[in-house]
C-alpha cells in the first residue's frame, strides 16, 4: 500500500547555476579528509595516527559514546595530518590517497540469507554504518535500536540540488542489494519516496521490498523529515532511520563486493561556477581541483558543502562533507547597500510581494549571502507556516527552545525536526532569526536530558 | 553614495566598544542602517541566502498603505471645517491645505515624541532601535480627533511607547497595540477632548466667520447613540468618508486602498481582516433583526463603514505582535473583534466607538486563543502515541 502525499506549502527557489547533466570523471583527488563535526553528537576516539597507512575501510576513529560505531577511511593511503582546533577538538583527519585505491576486504555476503545481527556487524565493521541516520536528533543511528521504519527520499528538492534519477541510473543491482540489507534492520517497512512529477527513474520505480510513496509539491517535499512526518511520524521513544539514496549504493557494494567503496557523484553548482556539472568522486574529497575544473567567476565567493539552505561553509581548499553530494558556490554579500530597503527591488528575491520582483516570478536569481537587514525579535506571524508543511507550530517550537522548556519542546514536536526542516523558515524570516541554530540547540538539550 | 559611506565608516569607531560615544551606539546604528542596509552576511552554517525583506521594508510598506487615509483625512478636515462655517465653495486644494496645516503637526509631534522615547530607551537598555514605531507614529495621529492639543498627542505617545511597548521589552514583545494604547490613554484621561460633539471638526473662526445654523459636530455614531437616526450619514456617504470623525478613519475607500496594498504585498493578514468584517456583519445582522434602538436599526453593511470599524479591522487588528499568532487563532481573534466592536457600540452608549476597546480587549485575549489552538496540536500529537502505549500496557 503506497501513499500519495500532496504538499502545498513550501518554496522552490529559482536560482542560476544548476548543474548540466554531464559527468566529469576526476582523477582521484590527492587529499581527503573526514571531519568528525559532520557527525552530530559524535565524540571521536582516534584509531590511527599520523604516518599510518590505511586501506579504504580501515577505521579512523570510533564514537566514544557508542563504541561500536566506527568511521572508516574512504580511500587508501597515508594519514598525513590530524588537524585539531580549540581544546584539541579533532577537526579533520587528512589522508593522502594512493593512485590506485586498495580496499580492505569484508567478504561478500548475500543480505537476504543472513540474519539481522550479521548485517549490522558487517555495516559496523566496514565503517558504512554512519551513513544510516535517525530521527529524532538527526544523528548516526543507534545499532541497538529497532527502528519502526526506514526512509529513503529518492529526490532532493533543495535549490540547485543534484538529480538523483540521473546520478543513480544504471546502478540497480547495488541499490537493490543495499535495500535488501536495510530491510533486515527493521521489522516494518522501508519507505522509498519518489517525486510524483516527473515520473521517477526505473531504479526507484522498480525497487523491490519497499513501499513506494509519491510526494508532490514544492521544496521541502524532498526532505526526509517532511516525508516521515506525513507517513510515519516519530513519537517520543521511537526512532525512524533514514539514508541518502547514493549511500544505499555504498551498502550494496559492501555486500556485493565485500568492500567499502565510497565513490559518489556530486553536483558542482551555484551562480559563481562557470560550468556547473556533475563529478564522479569519493566521500571526503578535496574540492580544490573540482572547483578549479568548474571555473569560478570573479569576486569574493562563499563555497558551501551541501545546499545553500542548510549546508556548511568550507574554504577553497576544504573538503566535501560526509553526507553531502553537492557543492554550491555563491557570491559573498558583505557590502553595504544605500537605502536598500527603500529601492523598488526589481531584482530582489522575496517570498512576499514587497519588492517589484513579483513582476517576474519565474526569473532565476543570483543570491548572495547578505542578510538584507538586521536580526530582530519575532514580529511577523504566519510567515514560517507558509513554507513549513508539517502539523507543527514552528514559531511556538522555536520559542519553547529559546526559553529552554524541555517539556514544551517535546509536546510541540521537536523529535520530528532537524535543522534542515527549518531552512526555509530561516530563509523567509523578516526578523532574520537563525532558526536552524535554535533547533540544533534544542535538539542538543533534549539529547543531554535523556542521555 | 561613497562619500557618505566613507564618512560613516570613519566615525563608526567612536560608537563601537571602547569608543568615546559607545553609549550612543544604538542611535548611530539606527541612522547607519537607515541609510545603508548593513554588510552583515549569513552564518557559516545554516541558510546561506536570505529573503530581501526586513522589518524596515515591512514597516515602510505599512506606512505607505496608510498614506491614502492620511491624504483623505487632510482633505476631510478642511472640508468639514469649511462646511461648518458655511463656506460651500471651498476648492479641493483649499480643503486639503487647511487640513494639512492641522494634521501635519500631529504627525510630526507623534513621530518626534515617540522616536525620542525609543532612542532614549534603546540607549539606556542597550538594544537596537526597532522599526515598529514607524507605523505606530503614523497610526497615532490618524486615530485622533483633529482638535486634540499637541501636548496630549505627545504625552499619549510617550505613554504608549513606554507602557505599551518598552516595559515589555520593545517591538515584538508588547501585549497591546501601541497606537491604540495611546488613544485609550487619552480617551480615559481626557474624555472631554476625545469624545462629544466638539472635537471632531476644527471650528476655529477667523474674524467675521460664524458657524452655520444648526451646526452639530457630532460623529455618526454619536448621533446614533443619541437616537438621531436621520443624522446618521447614509452608507454611501460613510463609505466615501466626507463625515466627521477621527482624522484617518472616516473613509472606508481610503482604508480599502490600504488594505489592498497590505494584502497584495503579503504583509497584512487576510485571515484577520476578513474575519473582523464577517464578525461585525453577523453581529450587526443579529441586532438588526431585533432593531430595538437606533443603533440596532443600522443595517449590517452600514455598521461596517461607520466610525473606525474599517480602519481598525485593516490597520489595527492585523498588528502581528498583538494579534494571535496561529493561523486558526486569527480567524477566531478577528471574528470576536468584529462582534465585540458592534456589541460595544450598541450596548454601551458611553463608548459609541467600540472598535478601540474591542481590539484592545482581544489583544489581551489573543494569547489565550493561541494557547488553546496550540493545546489542540499537542493533543493531536499525543493521540498518535496511544497505540504504542497500549502495547506496552
Amino acid at each position: 500500500m503506497s501513499e500519495y502525499i500532496k504538499l502545498k506549502r513550501g518554496l522552490n527557489l529559482k536560482l542560476i547555476g544548476e548543474a548540466v547533466k554531464t559527468v566529469q570523471d576526476m582523477p582521484i583527488a590527492d587529499l581527503f579528509a573526514i571531519k568528525p563535526a559532520d557527525f552530530t553528537g559524535l565524540t571521536p576516539k582516534l584509531l590511527v595516527k599520523v604516518g599510518d597507512n590505511v586501506l579504504s575501510g580501515t577505521p579512523l576513529f570510533y564514537n566514544k559514546n557508542m563504541e561500536t560505531v566506527k568511521v572508516s577511511s574512504p580511500v587508501s593511503g597515508e594519514v598525513v595530518e590530524i588537524l585539531r582546533g580549540e581544546k584539541r577538538v579533532i577537526l579533520e583527519i587528512k589522508i593522502l590517497a594512493d593512485r590506485e585505491i586498495k580496499y580492505a576486504s569484508f567478504g561478500k555476503l548475500n543480505p537476504t540469507k543472513i540474519d539481522r545481527e550479521k548485517v549490522i556487524e558487517q555495516l559496523l565493521n566496514s565503517g558504512v554504518w554512519p551513513f544510516i541516520c535517525q530521527r529524532p536528533y538527526g544523528i548516526i543511528a543507534n545499532p541497538s535500536d529497532r527502528p519502526k521504519s526506514i526512509f529513503i527520499s529518492a529526490f532532493d528538492s533543495n535549490p540547485l540540488a543534484p538529480d538523483n534519477d540521473f546520478i543513480m541510473s544504471g546502478k540497480e543491482i547495488d541499490f537493490q542489494t543495499g535495500l535488501d540489507a536495510l530491510k533486515k534492520l527493521t521489522d516494518e517497512k522501508i519507505h522509498l519516496n519518489v517525486r510524483d512529477n516527473p515520473a521517477p527513474a526505473a531504479i526507484f520505480a522498480n525497487a523491490k521490498i519497499v513501499q513506494l510513496n509519491k510526494i508532490s509539491g514544492p521544496h521541502p517535499a524532498g526532505n526526509v523529515g517532511v516525508q516521515i512526518h506525513h507517513i510515519d511520524p516519530v513519537n517520543k521513544g521511537e526512532a525512524v532511520w533514514y539514508i541518502n539514496p547514493q549511500d544505499v549504493l555504498i551498502i550494496g557494494k559492501l555486500f556485493n563486493e565485500g568492500i567499502f567503496d565510497a565513490a559518489k557523484m556530486i553536483a558542482l553548482t551555484g551562480s559563481q561556477i562557470k560550468e556547473p556539472k556533475y563529478y564522479k568522486t569519493i566521500v571526503g574529497c578535496s574540492i580544490k581541483k573540482i572547483i578549479a575544473d568548474g571555473g569560478l567567476h570573479k569576486g569574493e565567493n562563499r563555497i558551501v558543502s551541501g545546499t545553500i539552505l542548510s549546508g556548511n561553509q568550507i574554504s577553497a581548499d576544504g573538503y566535501l562533507g560526509f553526507y553531502d553530494s553537492q557543492i554550491t558556490v555563491i557570491p559573498e554579500g558583505n557590502e553595504f547597500e544605500f537605502m536598500g530597503w527603500l529601492t523598488p527591488g526589481f531584482n530582489k528575491f522575496s517570498l512576499s510581494r514587497t519588492f517589484f520582483s513579483w513582476l517576474t516570478p519565474n526569473k532565476k536569481h543570483i543570491l548572495n549571502t547578505n542578510l538584507h537587514g538586521e536580526e530582530r525579535p519575532f514580529v511577523m506571524t504566519g510567515q514560517y507556516e507558509k513554507v513549513f508543511p508539517m502539523d507543527i507550530y514552528p514559531v511556538q517550537l522555536l520559542k519553547s527552545i529559546l526559553i529552554e522548556d524541555i517539556d514544551m519542546m517535546e509536546k510541540l514536536g521537536i523529535y520530528e525536526v532537524v535543522e534542515e526542516d527549518f531552512a526555509l523558515c530561516e530563509l523567509v524570516c523578516t526578523s532574520k532569526i537563525k532558526s536552524q541554530e535554535i533547533i540544533r540547540h534544542g535538539l542538543d538539550m533534549m539529547r543531554k536530558e535523556f542521555s | 553614495m561613497k562619500p557618505l559611506r566613507k564618512l560613516l565608516t570613519n566615525i563608526k569607531p567612536n560608537f563601537e566598544k571602547g569608543g568615546k560615544l559607545e553609549k550612543f551606539y544604538p542611535a548611530f546604528d539606527a541612522f547607519e542602517t537607515f541609510l545603508f542596509v548593513p554588510d552583515h552576511t549569513t552564518a557559516s552554517k545554516g541558510a546561506h541566502v536570505r529573503d530581501s525583506i526586513d522589518l524596515k521594508r515591512t514597516m515602510i510598506l505599512v506606512v505607505l498603505s496608510l498614506i491614502p487615509c492620511l491624504l483623505f483625512g487632510m482633505w476631510n478636515v478642511g472640508y468639514q471645517h469649511h462646511q461648518a462655517l458655511g463656506i460651500i465653495d471651498a476648492s479641493l486644494l483649499d480643503n486639503f491645505f487647511f487640513g494639512a496645516i492641522k494634521v501635519l503637526p500631529l504627525v510630526v509631534v507623534s513621530y518626534v515624541a515617540g522616536l525620542s522615547t525609543e532612542f532614549i530607551f534603546a540607549i539606556i537598555r542597550k538594544h537596537t532601535i526597532n522599526e515598529g514605531f514607524l507605523v505606530s507614529g503614523m497610526l497615532i495621529p490618524l486615530i485622533m480627533p483633529v482638535d486634540v492639543p499637541l501636548w496630549m498627542v505627545a504625552v499619549s505617545t510617550i505613554f504608549a511607547v513606554i507602557i505599551g511597548k518598552e516595559v515589555f521589552g520593545g517591538t515584538g514583545m508588547n501585549i497591546l497595540n501601541p497606537a491604540l494604547t495611546a488613544r485609550a490613554f487619552l480617551f480615559f484621561a481626557y474624555p472631554t477632548k476625545m469624545s462629544g460633539d466638539e472635537v471632531w471638526i476644527n471650528t476655529s473662526l477667523e474674524k467675521g466667520q460664524t458657524l452655520v445654523d444648526g451646526y452639530s459636530g457630532a460623529t455618526a455614531l454619536g448621533n446614533a447613540a443619541a437616537g438621531l437616526a436621520d443624522k446618521i450619514p447614509r452608507t454611501m456617504d460613510a463609505f466615501i468618508g466626507a463625515i466627521p470623525g477621527s482624522i484617518g478613519e472616516t473613509s472606508t475607500i481610503a482604508c480599502l486602498i490600504g488594505a489592498a496594498i497590505l494584502l497584495y504585498t503579503g504583509i497584512g493578514c487576510w485571515r484577520i481582516m476578513s474575519s473582523v468584517f464577517v464578525g461585525g456583519f453577523l453581529m450587526a445582522l443579529i441586532f438588526n433583526l431585533f432593531g430595538l434602538n437606533t443603533l440596532m436599526q443600522i443595517t449590517p453593511l452600514h455598521h461596517l463603514v461607520l466610525g473606525g470599524f474599517a480602519f481598525g479591522a485593516i490597520f489595527m487588528a492585523t498588528d502581528p505582535v498583538s494579534a494571535t499568532q496561529t493561523n486558526t487563532g486569527k480567524y477566531i481573534y478577528g471574528f470576536l473583534i468584529g462582534m465585540f466592536a458592534i456589541l460595544f457600540r450598541v450596548f454601551n452608549p458611553a463608548y459609541p466607538e467600540g472598535m478601540m476597546l474591542s481590539i484592545l480587549f482581544m489583544n489581551v485575549m489573543a494569547p489565550l486563543i493561541d494557547h488553546y489552538i496550540v493545546a489542540a496540536n499537542i493533543k493531536r500529537r499525543l493521540k498518535r502515541v496511544k497505540p504504542i502505549q497500549n502495547q506496552n500496557a
